[in-house]
């Protein structure tokens, strides 16, 4: 079972290998980017159901031991996150072939598009599977460099402008998390995840505070935390809608799994608790300030991307097993969630040749099949029972009801204003974009000028980008899908979750999962 | 631990002026101050490895205290791999930039300026993400270099 756990870094490295030399051939590959993340994830649920039964999976690689060589772990938290990440990848990877069929993209452009995003599901995958902080650090590194091609892919002005500032954030971000790996090592003598939770307790509390801030401030970047949000709804908006989606959804919530590793592992101790709810409480309200005054689809989903990230931020910051589990169900949720709605985003401006509710209307008539993939996902999102939304806040809210003073109060009313300015945003583009008659649009008559103007990605003509590809519908679909069944498996599901909560109470287990009984105390 | 006072100062400055380039709007300038603050850190993680030693390979009779500490020289070396490849990446954007927009700016969102002065109405033709993926000259941009760049990818 232990060898399934470096495939998962594999498979996808040697299908963007593999991707890269069959270069311009189209076809194949596509299918060695489908059969990889296939691979992927039949290999993810392997593991959960490995995991379950034993707590975690520790490989050590090449079998130097634990505390010297580099360790992989496996538990609850990484192989759901894994799974999830290789259903949310799957489907925007077959999402973005529909695309590109549409596009009539076969000889032409970016032969490297399907490397890189095998690439950056590597850079995920090392994320998940890291035992050790410069690991995580490498996987980071990995998944952003990916990531700093899909999102200038096309070199376009607007593209090139926005990836700077986030190429340059990001860049920030993990020289931060390195200067932070540097002096975790200074202090510690070690980077092995489990040996620095061993270690840390007997440092004095003020170094360990400057080492959790370090940390956490890194992290925060990339989680987009506010207030080190502001990047995200700049940058995200303007790269291919596949690009976006998967970005929306996974990359944000990589960030939220460092902090969450960080906040239970290695500093389970509640100093900076108080703080971190009331980043929390921030990131949830200036989001959905922000998602209110937008006036373009994309941005106000970016907008409700960040203020979501802060119900994560709650649940770990409650420091409570309840709050590290709904925080879990609640990122898995949201994963789906934001990933459909970004796919919608890309169908309506697939259909209406526009992101922007000021400039199209009467969708639902059409594009009926656009609407319902919309509505859904928007319901779910705002958290309109009986949807995975509103059980992940419902979760949340018991987490912090059971903590019980002034502050959790404070954040369960805010939690509750916030769903309610989320459904309003969306709600709103709803009515624009959907509801309103075609004709009260005004200007109109430029729908042809419009399609000239935003033709998606890459050198298609016009007649192309009306017709919306089957695939398109069809992986966004499935995704809507997966999002309901969130809801109906809602039981089985959190109860995973909480299990994994439960492996992150204290960080005891850990460190005696990585280092069993007898080697307890390692050098 | 002891630690040389000389590799404390020059890992101050180094990131010192790393964060005042950053800071700035020239994009060039960006690039320079990355690359100061990143040898900056991998300065850090070298004086977090203590006193300089001998080389860390197995000999007979030397103390195990008297070798370097291999661990950090191996995370520096990969974290000047990463930064050697992330900077190449970063210089072909600026160059890209510099093609497309005559400038070596960190250019304000239209969206953001929109927003400032006030006229969120209608943010169409700076929101529009495709512009430069057409053959047709959006508000007088400079589309030809476009294709030069797609040749040569």
């Amino acid at each position: 079972m232990t060898a399934l756990v470096p495939l998962v870094v594999l498979v996808p490295l040697l299908g963007a290998a593999l991707t890269l030399v069959l270069g311009r051939r189209a076809r194949p590959q596509r299918i060695v980017a489908a059969v990889s993340l296939t691979i992927v994830l039949a290999i993810g649920i392997a593991l959960l159901i490995a995991v379950d039964g034993t707590g975690a999976l520790v490989v050590e690689v090449g079998n130097w031991t634990a505390p010297f060589g580099i360790v992989l772990v496996v538990d609850r938290l990484s192989a759901l996150m894994v799974i999830i990440s290789a259903v949310v990848l799957l489907a925007v990877l077959i999402f973005s072939i529909g695309q590109g069929l549409a596009d009539g993209d076969d000889e032409t452009p970016v032969s490297i598009y399907y490397p890189t995003y095998l690439i950056l599901t590597t850079g995920v995958m090392v994320a998940f599977v890291a035992g050790d902080l410069f690991n995580l650090y490498v996987g980071f590194e990995i998944l952003l460099v990916a990531s700093y091609v899909l999102i200038t892919l096309g070199g376009t002005e607007s593209r090139i402008r926005a990836g700077i500032t986030y190429v340059i954030v990001s860049l920030l971000s993990s020289i931060l998390f390195l200067a932070a790996i540097g002096m975790v090592y200074g202090a510690l003598g070690t980077v092995n995840l489990a040996q620095v939770a061993e270690r840390v307790q007997d440092l004095p509390v003020d170094v360990q505070i400057v080492l959790h801030v370090m940390l956490l401030v890194a992290f925060g970047i990339k989680a987009a935390v506010f207030p080190l949000s502001f990047w995200l709804p700049d940058s995200y908006p303007t790269a291919p809608a596949p690009v976006t989606a998967a970005f929306a959804g996974l990359l944000t919530k990589i960030g939220v799994y460092a902090i969450i590793r960080v906040e239970t592992v290695i500093f389970p101790t509640p100093e900076l608790n108080p703080a971190l709810m009331v980043l929390a409480l921030l990131t949830m309200v200036v989001g959905a300030l922000g998602a209110v005054a937008q006036a373009d689809i994309k941005r106000i989903l970016s907008f409700t991307l960040v203020s979501h990230i802060g119900y994560m931020i709650l649940g770990v910051a409650l420091g409570t097993v309840a709050g590290t589990a709904a925080a879990i169900y609640y990122i898995i949720h949201h994963i789906v969630v934001q990933t459909t709605l970004f796919l919608a985003a890309g169908l309506v401006e697939r259909e209406a040749g526009s992101t922007s509710i000021t400039k199209i209307g009467g969708l639902l008539a059409s594009a009926p099949i656009v609407a319902v993939l919309f509505f859904i996902p928007a319901l779910n999102l705002g958290g309109i029972p009986p949807f995975s939304g509103f059980i992940g806040k419902l979760g949340l809210f018991q987490a912090a009801a059971e903590q019980g003073d002034a502050l959790a109060y404070t954040l369960i009313g805010a939690g509750a204003l916030v769903s309610l300015l989320t459904l309003y945003a969306l709600v709103r583009v709803w009515n624009l974009a959907f509801w309103r008659p075609a004709d009260d649009v005004a200007g109109d008559e430029t729908r042809l000028l419009q399609a000239v103007e935003e033709a998606p990605l890459s050198t298609s003509t016009i007649s192309e980008t009306r017709a919306t590809p089957r695939l398109m519908t069809l992986s966004t679909a499935a995704m809507v899908v997966v999002g309901l069944a969130l809801t109906v498996f809602a039981g089985p599901i959190y109860a995973v979750a909480e299990r994994a909560a439960e492996n992150l109470d204290g960080s005891q287990i850990y460190i005696e999962l990585v280092f069993p009984a007898s080697e307890e105390g390692a050098p | 631990m002891t630690i040389s006072l000389v590799l404390i100062v020059v890992m101050a400055v180094l990131v010192a002026a790393g964060v005042y380039l950053l800071l700035e709007r020239s994009l060039t300038r960006v690039v320079l101050g990355f690359l100061l603050i990143g040898n900056g850190v991998n300065l850090l993680i070298l004086i977090m490895a203590g006193r300089a030693g001998v080389a860390p390979i197995v000999q007979d009779g030397v103390a195990p205290q008297e070798y370097s500490d291999p661990l950090p020289q191996a995370l520096i070396l990969t974290a000047i791999v990463i930064t050697f490849a992330v900077s190449a990446f970063l210089l072909a954007l600026i160059y890209r930039s510099w093609r497309l927009a005559n400038a070596d700016d960190v250019a304000d969102d239209a969206d953001d300026v929109a927003l400032r002065e006030g006229s969120m109405v209608m943010p169409i033709e700076e929101a529009a993400p495709d512009e430069g993926a057409t053959d047709f000259p959006v508000d007088g941009a400079p589309a030809p270099a476009l294709h030069d760049g797609e040749a040569t990818r």
